[in-house]
């Protein structure tokens, strides 16, 4: 037996591997493409590296002007404006932030969970493929439409009519949050359809031999069953309405306010780098170097949330292959 | 005959709560299409009220005007030039690299610990919100990077080139997602027979992996190019919002495309409103139709 493996020893699959692998490396050409391959593959890490890179050094650019503290503590900002009334207490910003989050999310959670569970639970074959790619249309529509739709119809045509015109200002977070959740609930309906899609069928008909009706099983056995899945399209969604600009730049204002109200003017992250950008701030300046420190914030926040959702997702592949 | 009478008929009826269990769950099949119909009902009725506001403007005169002060004279010319300059600039610079990046990390990446990185990284870099690629557009492409007196790359300014350049990292990750999916979506047997048959594992890629990937490929492609094709702020950011009353001829100008014109509309009083609405027309057009090319590519090649 030993004497004959010795002799075959290109049976050996690991081996025959190598052997093969090997031999594509001897044509000079090959080696040049194969170089080019790993030069493309370099080019996303040289990305993150940039990215981080240039967060950083005007970052602490900015931090050598203003103390830590007065960004992490203050609550009002008030940059553009030099003199004694300057002011760059972030939580203003993220406030505003968090006020289009939170409305949107009170909006589309419910919608893009209840068309999740339709496509996934109710809809017959030739529905779901009509009706899934009408809904990722949503997802493909740029911002600056929406942007244009919140400004002239929502808050003209709906919210101005409904609570008021008093009571509305032109620039408002219910008209811009209105907007973010119709951007983002193919995002949620369509990662969550997946995640209850993927739910084994033999959960179903156990639950249907049971005597479950089709509405308990939707909702308190695949629901359950898919839900990290659906956590993590929701912290996706989050992240996305977080990082989008167009829609709060041009309907939520630029009034930096420390509110959750939706009626209220107010400024996002992102809403105060457009505006920066816009104003041209000359490099070195107190009003650039504070441009980035909003963006370091703001990539820190959208990263984490990216960072959890993937750690959540990997969680859920592991429980059902 | 007495005892028949009395006794109640079998029914396969539910009954008591069990009814009403039924009901409420046939009641629910409504209630869930109705949440899902509303998003598209948006969609239809924003569709209606753009072409109601932009169509009576939508003209020749329109698409072959410059940018102007008056709103009746104002036009798409240099933003539509802009945006083809613009998507064939970051089509040449991104989809190469894209489709690179992505047979590496298939085919020819060591399996291990960095191949995995770069893939964690990527899936992390297609989150990384558009303004961060602007920001980084504009420290990099638009004012150049110097260390030390030497120069590692030169400031290209508000340039085409300087925003393809922007737009090309922007949307890499997500061709590169799109471009794997595609690849692993080939049977490996038929990498295995081409191997067997003593091709090298490039030729295997030139001739069996990528022509049966390409679909998805495109798909992906298709659908990238149209998320850059309707992207505003990462160009913004890049300082893309100027006045241009010319016709672009290289990739060293200043330039517009229509998703700023529409910004720009936007945000002026209330006469531009038309122009604007008539931008998103053709915006909408351009996207709605690559979407459709890209859906097409992907139910076609699904049958076969």
């Amino acid at each position: 037996m030993a004497a004959e493996s010795e002799m075959r020893p290109s049976l050996d699959p690991a081996a025959l591997r190598r052997e093969l692998q090997h031999s594509s490396f001897k044509r000079p050409g090959e080696l040049l493409v194969v170089g080019i391959l790993w030069v493309c593959g370099t080019i996303s890490l040289i990305t993150t590296f940039l990215i981080v890179v240039t967060l950083f050094e005007e970052t602490y650019h900015f931090f050598t002007d203003v103390s830590p503290a007065d960004f992490f503590l203050e609550t009002r900002w008030q940059a553009l404006i030099p003199g004694e009334t300057q002011s760059f207490g972030v939580w203003e910003l993220v406030a505003g932030t968090a006020n289009v989050v939170l409305w949107s999310m009170v909006m589309a959670l419910p919608l893009g969970l209840a068309a999740a569970i339709y496509l996934s639970e109710y809809a017959h074959p030739r529905t779901r493929r009509v009706l899934k790619p009408l809904l990722e249309v949503l997802a493909g529509v740029p911002t600056i439409v929406y942007a244009f739709f919140a400004l002239t119809v929502i808050t003209e045509q709906v919210l101005r009519p409904l609570f008021g015109e008093a009571n509305v200002p032109i620039f408002n977070a219910l008209s811009a949050s209105v907007m973010l959740a119709v951007m983002i609930l193919p995002t949620i309906a369509s990662v969550s359809e997946d995640a209850m899609s993927s739910v084994p069928r033999e959960l179903r008909e156990g639950a249907y031999g049971l005597g479950a009706t089709r509405f308990e099983v939707a909702l308190k056995v695949v629901f359950p069953a898919a839900l990290s899945g659906i956590i993590a399209a929701v912290l996706l969604a989050i992240a996305r309405v977080i990082g989008e600009t167009m829609i709060v730049a041009v309907a939520a204002g630029s009034t930096p306010n420390l509110t959750l109200m939706p009626l209220e003017s107010i400024q996002t992250m992102t809403g105060y780098m457009l505006q920066v950008a816009l104003g041209d701030a000359a490099r070195g300046t107190i009003n650039y170097t504070s441009l980035f420190a909003v963006a370091s914030t703001l990539f820190v926040f959208t990263l984490t949330l990216n960072v959890i959702a993937t750690w959540v997702v990997n969680r859920f592949r592991e429980a059902y292959e | 005959m007495a005892l028949q009478s009395t006794s109640p008929p079998v029914s396969l009826r539910a009954q008591g709560s069990v009814a009403r269990r039924q009901a409420f769950s046939r009641l629910s099949r409504w209630i869930f299409l109705g949440a899902t119909l509303i998003g598209i009902a948006v969609l239809a009725l924003l569709t209606v009220d753009t072409i109601r506001k932009g169509a009576p403007m939508l003209d020749w005169q329109f698409l072959t005007s410059y940018p102007s002060r008056k709103a009746e004279l104002a036009g798409l010319r240099s933003s539509l030039i802009g945006t083809a300059w613009v998507m064939g600039t970051t089509i040449v610079l991104a989809i190469p690299v894209a489709i690179g990046t992505a047979i590496f990390l298939e085919e020819f990446a060591p399996k291990g610990r960095f191949t995995s990185f770069v893939r964690l990284n990527i899936a992390n870099l297609a989150g990384v919100p558009s303004i961060i690629y602007g920001i980084l557009g504009l420290t990099v492409f638009v004012r150049g990077v110097e260390f030390r007196g030497l120069t590692l790359f030169p400031a290209l300014g508000s340039t085409i080139l300087a925003g393809s350049l922007t737009l090309a990292l922007m949307i890499l990750p997500m061709t590169v997602i799109a471009s794997v999916e595609a690849i692993r979506q080939v049977p490996p047997s038929i990498r295995d027979g081409s191997l067997a048959l003593g091709a090298t594992r490039l030729q295997t890629v030139r001739h069996h992996t990528l022509p049966g990937a390409l679909p998805g490929i495109m798909t992906g492609t298709i659908l990238a190019i149209s998320r850059a094709a309707g992207e505003t702020a990462a160009l913004i950011m890049i300082g893309a919002f100027a006045f241009i009353a010319f016709d672009n001829k290289s990739v060293n100008e200043d330039f517009t495309t229509i998703p700023i014109q529409i910004y720009n509309w936007t945000i002026r009083p209330q006469d531009f409103e038309g122009n604007a609405a008539a931008g998103i027309i053709v915006l909408m057009v351009m996207v709605i139709g690559l979407n459709l090319i890209a859906v097409l590519i992907r139910e076609r090649f699904r049958r076969s």
